[in-house]
């Protein structure tokens, strides 16, 4: 029985951070009809960018403040991914308004590639740390209840509840702020909301900065766990099973998907894995969003499709 | 109108110099001796793809540097693949024509792919340290050429290992030893021969593979708790090992139990683990990292001192660095056998170096001369024997740095000699290849 809860419990921290990477799936989804492949590419250019101006601060500092080095390391990174928000607008999107959702896919496709080459290039293709003092000791729980106890990833803990705060703020972002009303108008309708004059290029730049920073605190968290390094990227793809289940439109879906998500792909490896030779949870998740798809094309949480003939 | 003719002007322009460039290249190429070199050095295995392909590199620039082999010089060209096997054939098939001396994919799956293709277009294939371990069979592998070591040795030192820390191979008896490997050939390549020492010493082997690039592995580390293996062997590449340590770490697991091959003891792999990492100890592929060396002082001063070097001058003589150095040299070194017989400072194809490979005789004195002293020991290749050595340490990271064991190991031969023989006879028998005798391999 311990090890059963020791199982949810990991699957459960462990949905907490495929829920942050989903989370910028859904913001831009949400906001501007687009569904962006290129969020994963987003979350490793902004861990790299993190970690090397850490790396860059930590030295012009001489190594005595650790805490200062990583702070403008944040801000540098913020205005890094401003940058991409401001660039991805004014030459890609600028020009697709109004498109079919399949051809701004594609867009974020090339957008994808295209982050991963330029953030390789400048940042380098090493793997680099990101030290923000997450403790990295495991700790012991309820020993007197269950035979060796139940072992609790404090790092994980941590970065589960900086992402349950991260869902929190945006929430409040979406529902009480004009901003946030403002860009589910245009997720609407791009030119229904061009014409209570909703300035289209200004929201753009704003969602895709708000998803920018969800993904630099995503890759923070993955990149002190993992170290930052390319494969941070694919992280997204774990992301996407998540998004299916949740329902691309629904914050709260991003949630409940990636705790559905993370539970399930640890059980299935721990309790079905060994009988068919192990490495499913990959698969597994898959196949649970496609099972959800079958019954529920929107996902469990998503606004049911009605089409006007 | 006029900006566009212009354009189209400066386009074609540029199309005719490029041409002239590659035919003045080409016409240049037919008279040095080329290496096709399959590279990743963007993707998801670029941190450990990228000081390989640099030493690899480095090393043909210092024998340029040197003078070249007997007159010749060496030329290269990369083609980056990111460790995927349809993009590393897809290289092998743009390369193969421009004279290719010999390939080493650094990727086992593309050496399964290439195993049937190198025979056809008669180019050696190099596996330093990777590839098919029944390869070592040269009667049937005409063309493989797993140098230094194969999986199954690794696979075979470690159990000697673990066994010489437990007091002796009767008492693994009842133990129980973890294999976390890469969901890949690469990774389930030493499964028969830990099956086969699991089943002599009546040990437990527990599989756990780890799917590509292998970030996510909670569930793997927490089987590794619930099942408390005695040891845990860590056959990863890339990203897969750094996030074994941390997670070893995190569930608690003792570092000193695990012993990784050797591509996964390498500075990418414990570097952001840091002291976390104390403790782990991994297989050498001979060498460890040997920024002392006698060619490593060579490759500062005549290459990288000049402003040639591929990589940064920190690199040279890290653990890749020197594999991928050591790949190359093998190589060349098939190349200067075989000019013996073929003729001293002539190009030599595909089909002669492999001749040179196959009659490799590297002895200690010649490899200390060349400033391979302490980095290696000697390696002598056979036509029943493509591998030539099969030396390996054993080095400890210690919060900092690698530090490489006295002890030296070698495969156990009667049983190493059996596994290979039965594979590579199956082998034939499935591809109908009549091996060579004794008295062909003379020829």
């Amino acid at each position: 029985m311990g090890f059963f809860i020791e199982t949810l419990i990991g699957g459960l921290m462990a949905g907490m951070l495929y829920s942050l990477v989903a989370l910028g799936f859904v913001l831009i989804f949400k906001s501007s009809g687009v569904f962006n492949f290129a969020q994963g590419a987003m979350v490793l250019f902004a861990a790299l960018a993190m970690a090397r101006f850490s790396e860059w601060a930590n030295a012009a500092l001489g190594g005595n403040s650790l805490f200062l080095a990583n702070l403008i390391a944040f801000v540098g990174a913020g205005a890094v991914m401003w940058f991409v928000a401001w660039a991805v607008e004014r030459f890609v999107l600028r020009k697709l308004v109004n498109q079919e959702g399949a051809t701004l896919l594609m867009v974020t496709l090339g957008i994808t590639y295209v982050l991963e080459g330029i953030g390789q290039t400048i940042f380098g293709s090493e793997i680099y740390n990101i030290d923000v003092g997450m403790p990295k000791e495991p700790v012991m729980m309820f020993e007197s209840l269950f035979e060796g106890g139940i072992l609790i990833n404090k790092e994980d803990f941590i970065a589960a509840l900086i992402a349950a705060l991260l869902v929190g703020l945006l929430t409040l972002f979406f529902q009480k702020t004009p901003v946030g009303r403002a860009l589910r108008a245009v997720a609407d309708d791009h030119q229904a909301a061009l014409s209570i004059g909703i300035p289209l290029n200004r929201i753009w730049v704003i969602v895709w900065l708000v998803a920018g920073v969800v993904a630099l605190v995503a890759g923070i968290i993955w990149g002190s766990k993992l170290g930052v390094q390319f494969s941070l990227a694919t992280v997204a793809l774990r992301a996407l099973p998540v998004v299916i289940l949740g329902g691309l439109t629904s914050v709260p879906g991003a949630i409940v998907g990636g705790l559905i998500i993370g539970v399930g792909e640890k059980l299935s490896e721990v309790y079905i894995g060994p009988m068919v030779g192990g490495g499913i949870e990959i698969w597994f998740a898959y196949v649970l969003a496609l099972v959800v798809l079958l019954f529920r094309p929107q996902g469990l949480f998503g606004e049911k499709i009605i089409n006007r003939v | 109108m006029k900006f566009r003719a212009l354009a189209l002007a400066a386009a074609v322009s540029a199309v005719g110099l490029t041409s002239a460039t590659v035919s003045t290249a080409a016409f240049a190429q037919a008279k040095e001796q080329f290496f096709p070199v399959l590279v990743y050095r963007t993707g998801a295995y670029a941190a450990n793809g990228n000081p390989w392909a640099n030493g690899y590199v480095d090393y043909l620039k210092l024998v340029n540097a040197k003078g070249g082999v007997n007159g010749v010089k060496l030329s290269f060209e990369e083609c980056e693949f990111g460790y995927a096997t349809d993009r590393g054939v897809e290289c092998y098939e743009r390369l193969k024509g421009k004279g290719a001396t010999v390939f080493q994919p650094l990727s086992t799956g593309v050496t399964f792919a290439l195993t049937d293709k190198a025979p056809v277009d008669k180019i050696p294939l190099v596996t330093a340290g990777y590839g098919r371990s029944e390869s070592q069979d040269g009667s049937v592998f005409n063309w493989n050429f797993p140098l230094l070591g194969t999986y199954w040795v690794g696979a075979d030192v470690a159990i000697q290992h673990i066994a010489k820390q437990a007091g002796g191979l009767d008492k693994l008896k009842g133990k129980k030893i973890a294999l976390v490997y890469h969901d890949s050939p690469f990774g389930k390549e030493p499964i028969p021969l830990l099956q086969e020492r699991a089943k002599m010493h009546g040990f437990e082997l527990m599989l756990l593979p780890v799917a590509h690039p292998g970030v996510e592995q909670k569930a793997t580390w927490l089987q590794i708790r619930q099942a408390r293996p005695d040891n845990v062997l860590l056959w990863g590449w890339g990203v897969m090992n750094s996030t074994a340590l941390k997670e070893a770490q995190a569930t608690g697991f003792a570092r000193e139990k695990m012993l990784g091959i050797w591509w996964a003891g390498a500075e990418p792999d414990v570097k952001d683990v840091g002291a976390g990492a104390k403790g782990y100890a991994a297989l050498t592929l001979q060498h460890s990292a040997e920024p002392n060396s006698k060619v490593v002082k060579d490759m500062l001063e005549m290459v990288h001192a000049k402003g040639q070097g591929t990589g940064p001058k920190e690199e040279v003589g890290s653990v890749l660095y020197m594999r991928g150095l050591i790949s190359s040299m093998v190589a060349v070194e098939g190349v200067r056998k075989a000019q013996e017989r073929y003729g001293k400072g002539k190009v030599m194809t595909g089909e002669q170096t492999r001749w040179g490979l196959e009659n490799l005789n590297l002895d200690q004195k010649t490899l200390d001369g060349m400033g391979f002293a302490g980095v290696m020991r000697p390696v002598q290749t056979s036509c029943l024997d493509h591998m030539g050595s099969s030396w390996v340490r054993i080095q400890t990271w210690d919060g900092t740095k690698w530090t490489p064991g006295a002890d030296w190991y070698q495969a156990d031969e009667k049983l190493l000699r059996s596994m290979v023989l039965n594979a590579s006879r199956k082998y034939a028998e499935e591809k109908k290849i009549t091996p060579r005798t004794p008295e062909q391999c003379k020829q």
